[in-house]
């Protein structure tokens, strides 16, 4: 699904990621952990294509193409979604516009027609009613006065909406309480199969209680310094990061 | 010969032309002498610093139509709100068309400027409203010592009119370049509702001039909404002064939608006379090419307990300029007040240029007056955002330039109004995405 050869990328010439490899097979779940400032959001950005930061060294193939050159919007065509950490408040537009525009502008451009007006009112309903979300909801503004819950909420409902084959879920948790991180969770959990794969970055085990990880990595100054099962993230719970710091000098 | 030159001598003929007993003729005179001696505007008057005149006026403008021209209705349908009934006031080349129009005398006056001011049972309305809150500045002036023709509304207390009223000059193209002066004069009395809509829309390439007065008189609670669709020609440039007297507890809001046109200047002048009055002004501005809109707004706050809202919102392409000059003024005794103006600007080529300048003058103490002004591209990270979700990167422009400009529609209230303008900025903006905001 995902191959990340030696990736390296920057920002203002400022080095972030410094070589990472990654691949994820369908039907995986990787998480990546790592301190404040380890990299975690920009390999987020770099794989959803934003041009921001530019690549200096290594490629990133989705199903075998080399996407690194590709537009944000071509990469999202291609099946590439990113939740984002900070959702961005868009006056103007409401929820269900804005995700009748995106599913619309992806079938268009696989030349496909246009959704037809009641599958798509049956597949907001529907996907609405999996993340508990209201329906008056639907009609504001896209994330303005959202609360941060709220906002990571539609994320979730926007994906499941898109049904994307790699889904990188950004700090979808931070912000999130108990209850909104299990209906958050069970509706990820819900969008997965056997074709798909989900990236969970996150700071805290607590969200890879409800989605499983087959992997966990750990993104330490722009580079994947250790990876392990599920186990690895209770052990960075307990112990924070200061042990693996240690064990990457030695 | 140069213009005000031109002005002088055909107010000469025009005052022979008209009967003697006008009850405004004394008020033409002074007014042309106030145009004499000022003439027009230069740039090196503050409140002109970003506007220059100077090439409109070099076209060698007809003071007068020399012929009558008559359209077809079915050639102008699409400047008419058609989709509804609606009184209309509809002027070809300054000269009232009764063929377009559709007025009343029943209840309440819809009517012509020119039957006001020739017809006696009129006389002491015009005595007591007729450039009584215009400024007497050179243009508005010029405007008086010229009007003739134009609407006349008078709404009496507790009437509320159950369909818009849409006002309309069009500009034929008779002459090879044109100036005209509609004048109009508006009275809506105590607890009394009207909706307004005014166009100016030019058919031919020929030059044309408007400078025109609109006089607004809003008495105790009476509700006024005016829209100014402002979508001409390239050929055309208008100077649109409108002064509205504000008594207590009335609310007028003004939207002004600026899309086309060469040079637009509108001044927009709110006096709020009684207590707990509102005022509302928006605006929303898209130009391209060499395009120039300069909004120059006055809230004058007299009486206290009042409110006024000021929301500019302006898109910049090509070499366009644009002009926000928003003065708030706020007198002694208007405490209490809660004033707001804002004013946001998109630029979207290196080339175009926003003047943006708040005024607030406050002489009472205990007033909450807020302002802000931003200038600015199309977020980044909103444009990723929209990206990331599959839309291409015209559309997702597009998009955020509808956003930010349609927001100021939600005060809209006639559904097919905002309907038409929703149309006209998703046309201007290029957005052909299937959806409606």
């Amino acid at each position: 699904m995902l191959k990340i050869k030696n990736l390296h990328a920057s920002v203002e010439d400022k080095d972030i990621l410094k070589g990472i490899n990654l691949t994820v097979n369908p039907g995986e779940v990787h998480a990546i952990m790592g301190p404040n400032g380890s990299g975690k959001s920009t390999l987020a950005s770099v794989i959803a294509g934003k041009d921001e930061f530019e690549v200096t060294k290594g490629g990133i193939e989705l199903e075998g193409e080399d996407i690194k050159e590709l537009d944000p919007e071509e990469r999202a065509h291609k099946g590439v979604f990113l939740s984002f950490q900070y959702p961005v408040e868009i006056p103007g537009v409401s929820v269900t516009n804005f995700i009748k525009t995106a599913i619309n502008e992806t079938r268009k451009a696989k030349g496909q027609e246009d959704m037809p007006a009641a599958e798509m009112l049956k597949k907001i309903k529907e996907k609405a009613d999996l993340l508990e979300i209201d329906r008056k909801f639907l009609s504001r503004s896209l994330n303005e006065g959202f609360s941060g819950g709220e906002k990571k909420r539609n994320e979730i409902f926007q994906l499941a909406m898109m049904e994307p084959k790699l889904a990188i879920l950004d700090e979808t948790d931070s912000g999130l309480d108990i209850d909104a991180l299990k209906i958050v969770a069970n509706g990820v959990n819900k969008l997965r199969n056997a074709d798909n794969a989900v990236i969970v970055i996150t700071h805290y085990q607590r969200l890879l209680d409800y989605i499983v990880p087959d992997y966990v990595h750990v993104l330490m100054d722009g580079k994947i310094v250790k990876s392990g099962s599920k186990e690895l993230a209770y052990q960075l719970e307990e112990k924070g990061y200061d042990w693996i710091k240690e064990e990457v000098k030695a | 010969m140069s213009l005000k030159e031109k002005i002088l001598s055909s107010y000469l003929a025009f005052e022979d032309y008209l009967e003697d007993d006008s009850p405004i003729h004394d008020l033409r005179n002074k007014a042309i002498k106030t145009f004499e001696s000022h003439g027009f505007p230069s740039k090196k008057e503050e409140a002109w610093k970003y506007t220059s005149l100077n090439a409109l006026l070099k076209e060698d403008y007809s003071i007068f139509p020399k012929k009558e021209t008559t359209i077809e209705f079915k050639e102008v349908r699409k400047y008419f709100l058609h989709e509804i009934d609606t009184f209309k006031i509809v002027f070809v080349d300054g000269v009232y068309s009764s063929f377009l129009s559709s007025t009343t005398h029943d209840g309440m006056d819809i009517c012509l400027l020119s039957a006001a001011l020739s017809k006696d049972k009129y006389k002491p309305v015009i005595e007591t409203y007729f450039n009584k809150v215009a400024k007497e500045d050179s243009l508005t002036s010029l405007n008086t010592a010229f009007a003739k023709e134009g609407a006349y509304i008078y709404i009496p207390k507790h009437k509320e009119v159950q369909k818009p009223v849409e006002i309309i000059n069009f500009y034929t193209g008779s002459e090879t370049a044109l100036m005209l002066q509609p004048r109009n004069l508006i009275i809506v009395g105590e607890n009394a509702h009207i909706q307004i809509i005014e166009r100016h829309q030019s058919l031919s390439e020929n030059a044309v001039l408007t400078n025109s007065v609109t006089e607004i008189f809003t008495e105790k609670r009476a509700f006024v909404d005016y829209y100014k669709i402002q979508n001409d020609l390239p050929s055309a440039s208008l100077i649109d002064n409108t002064y509205i007297k504000q008594e207590r507890d009335s609310v007028c809001s003004v939207h002004t939608f600026s899309f086309g046109g060469k040079l637009i200047r509108n001044n927009l002048n709110f006096y709020q006379y009684g207590e707990h009055c509102n005022s509302i002004l928006k605006g929303v501005t898209i130009l391209e090419e060499k395009q120039h809109v300069d909004h120059n707004t006055l809230v004058h706050h007299i009486a206290p307990n009042c409110e006024s809202h000021q929301d500019y919102k302006g898109i910049f392409d090509d070499n366009s300029t644009g002009v926000f000059n928003g003065k708030i003024l706020v007198e002694k005794d208007a405490q209490k007040l809660d004033a707001f103006q804002q004013n946001n600007n998109i630029l979207i080529s290196d080339k175009a240029t926003i003047n943006s300048k708040p005024q607030l003058e406050i002489f009472a103490d205990d007033v909450r007056c807020s302002h802000g002004c931003t200038i600015g591209q199309l977020d980044d990270e909103a444009m990723f955002y929209l990206r990331s979700r599959g839309i291409g990167e015209k559309e997702a422009r597009a998009l955020l330039m509808y956003a930010f400009a349609n927001n100021v529609l939600e005060s809209v209230k006639i559904p097919e109004l905002k309907k038409r303008i929703n149309k006209l900025i998703a046309n201007k903006i290029g957005v052909s995405l299937g959806f409606n905001l």
